[in-house]
């Protein structure tokens, strides 16, 4: 009998491998796989920060996965999108949790993005040769400012009215063609029905069809170029006889069996969000958005969602309409710049000057205080608080160019540490 | 392969297909782009509105909504209108003269309205489009003692005065605008045309 079996599973195997055989020939399954996993080797010495981009990536399947779901319950219109997710919320079979996987998820993006994009300023991830997957990284951060800002009009609620209308009404600040823009973008001269269901078509077909070709993009130039290291080093300049880079590792097994426990801390931190804090009081579900939209009435205290509040602070500390804007819309732009700003050749923050090191520290400060004074109410203390900060958030990318290029460096090694 | 010799019948031919198809595909755009513009239904609905303003007692505000914004009506007491005389130090264009002060031209007087009691005000922040909350108390905790009574945009701290007049230091660059209305008799506003009828 033993005998037989065997013989079960050699014909199984051979059949596999000739199926395997079969596709080969005619799509480059094995190849890819070699190329992006198998054969892809990445420094043996990543740290906890290099975890963010593979969570980043189970965040969106989750994004795409929920919304999916949900689009099959929610109406489009300003008659019945609130009744809609009041709707998904209690009578559809688990809507409650496929809602709430989404809305968590929202800030979980935006938690892991800013953290994935930090570990870029500390060790230097953006320096050549990696400036374009540094900028195809700014455009997926873009896209996901649009998604979010186009999901959140969708509930109908009256945060999400009077939000869009303030940023929608920030296009009509550019001279001459501002308000024929904004009236473009909204379709009506308000927001209005026809502006919510053109929200909803951006937001579940064109700007994730556009996320999802910019992370493919995104990878394929980091596989091109080779992931970076917490030493700012090329693995890729000590390679062994058979040509592999000594200092790395296979991706598959090695890193994914890594990023493996990575998810999994990821998701239990992000089901006890879901399951115990879906509105993170206030903060990731604003209570305002609990009553439906009502054209008549701007809540009394009127903020986005916190992954917002640091370029929204920064557009209230400004007292002229048009240079807030423009602060504003410069602060999302200035990291774009960040490979030809940053003038200092050593890449990994461990052997930069303590100039780097304090600069870095009072940018990340700023971003975080400017975030939450964007959430408390508009009085004269709060103003110049966020004057100080957007200042210190300029003055990060402005100096660089200066301090970067006499900076004193410590000598860098020409392999990985551990 | 021969050398190319200057400008060939190839280019040529090539350049004419890539600016025949670039003209296309622009010409393809422009149903797409104009779609997103206000559609013939948007435009057409917005008629005007009436409102009775017998029923506003003195120093009360009423919110109507005409063409999807709120329209302010207050009914200002003489102490209330005393106050934009003493204010217009304070404001940025006391005198609407800006041209993003929008207003028609019978409200364009030191009221800001055709009858001085009676303002209508579209309810629309000139920063970013939030509705300016009514706060016609006279210098309030929060507002500070210089306050006169007006609107606050709780967005970002916009002020107005009691004729939609901006105070300078905020961030709204204009004055709120006056709708283009009429009595039809004593009592009856007509909000969104001065000529016609509802």
């Amino acid at each position: 009998m033993a005998s037989t079996e065997a013989d079960v599973f050699d014909r199984l195997g051979r059949g596999l491998s000739a199926l395997g055989a079969w596709i080969d020939k005619r799509f480059p399954m094995t190849k890819l796989m070699k190329e992006h996993a198998t054969e892809y080797y990445a420094a043996k010495n990543f740290n906890v920060w290099y975890g963010f981009g593979v969570i980043a990536t189970v965040v969106l399947v989750i994004q795409l996965v929920t919304g999916i779901f949900l689009t099959m319950n929610y109406k489009p219109s300003a008659e019945g999108a609130f009744a809609s997710v009041e709707y998904i919320m209690r009578d559809v079979y688990w809507g409650w949790l496929i809602r709430y996987l989404h809305s968590t998820g929202a800030s979980a993006f935006f938690i892991v993005v800013y953290l994935h994009m930090f570990r870029g300023l500390l060790y230097g991830s953006y320096k050549k040769p990696r400036e374009l997957v540094w900028i195809i990284g700014m455009f997926i951060y873009f896209c996901l400012m649009a998604e979010a800002f186009f999901g959140y009009l969708l509930p109908w609620g009256n945060m999400s009215y009077w939000g869009a209308q303030v940023i929608v009404s920030l296009f009509g600040a550019i001279p001459v063609v501002g308000n024929g823009l904004a009236e473009w973008i909204r379709g009506d001269f308000y927001i209005s029905d026809i502006t919510l269901n053109r929200f909803f078509a951006l937001h579940v077909a064109a700007v994730p069809l556009a996320l999802i070709a910019l992370v493919v993009v995104h990878i394929m130039a980091l596989h091109e170029v080779g992931s970076n290291n917490p030493d700012g080093i090329e693995i890729k300049e000590y390679k062994d006889a058979s040509g592999k880079p000594i200092d790395g590792v296979a991706f598959h097994p090695y890193h994914t069996s890594k990023d493996l426990v990575i998810v999994i801390v990821f998701l239990i931190a992000f089901s006890a969000a879901v399951f115990f804090a879906p509105d993170m009081g206030g903060y990731f579900l604003e209570h305002a958005n609990f009553e439906p939209a009502d054209p008549l009435k701007t809540p009394v205290h009127i903020a986005p969602v916190w992954y917002f509040t640091p370029f929204y602070a920064m557009l209230r500390a400004v007292p002229d309409k048009l240079l807030g804007i423009a602060f504003m819309a410069s602060a999302v732009l200035l990291p774009l710049f960040l490979p030809w700003l940053d003038r200092c050749r050593v890449k990994s923050i461990r052997y930069r000057s303590w100039i780097y090191k304090i600069a870095l520290a009072v940018f990340a400060v700023s971003f975080i205080a400017l975030g939450y004074l964007g959430m408390q109410p508009p009085t004269q203390p709060i103003y110049v608080l966020c004057r100080i900060f957007t200042i210190l958030y300029f003055a990060f990318f402005i100096t660089m160019p200066f301090y970067s290029r006499v900076e004193k460096t410590k000598p860098v090694p020409t392999r990985v540490t551990s | 392969m021969a050398e190319s010799k200057g400008f060939t019948r190839r280019h040529f031919l090539t350049v004419a297909t890539a600016v025949t198809g670039g003209v296309g595909v622009i010409g393809t755009a422009v149903p797409f782009v104009a779609s997103f513009k206000p559609s013939a239904r948007a435009q057409a609905l917005g008629a005007p509105v009436e409102f009775d303003v017998s029923k506003l007692e003195v120093g009360a505000m009423s919110k109507i909504e005409w063409r999807g914004h709120p329209i302010y009506i207050v009914h200002r007491s003489p102490e209330m209108l005393a106050t934009l005389k003493k204010d217009e130090s304070l404001l940025r264009d006391p005198k609407s003269e800006s041209a993003d002060s929008i207003q028609p031209s019978y409200a364009k007087n030191e009221y800001r309205s055709i009858r001085p009691a009676f303002l209508v005000l579209e309810g629309v922040c000139t920063h970013l489009g939030c509705a300016p909350s009514p706060r016609f108390e006279v210098a309030p905790a929060d507002l500070g003692p210089a306050w006169p009574g007006g609107f606050f945009c709780p967005c970002h701290g916009s002020k107005f005065d009691l004729a939609g007049r901006v105070f300078m230091g905020v961030p709204a660059p204009a004055n709120l605008g006056v709708p283009p209305y009429r009595f039809i008799n004593d009592n009856t506003l007509l909000i969104g045309s001065d000529t016609g009828s509802s």
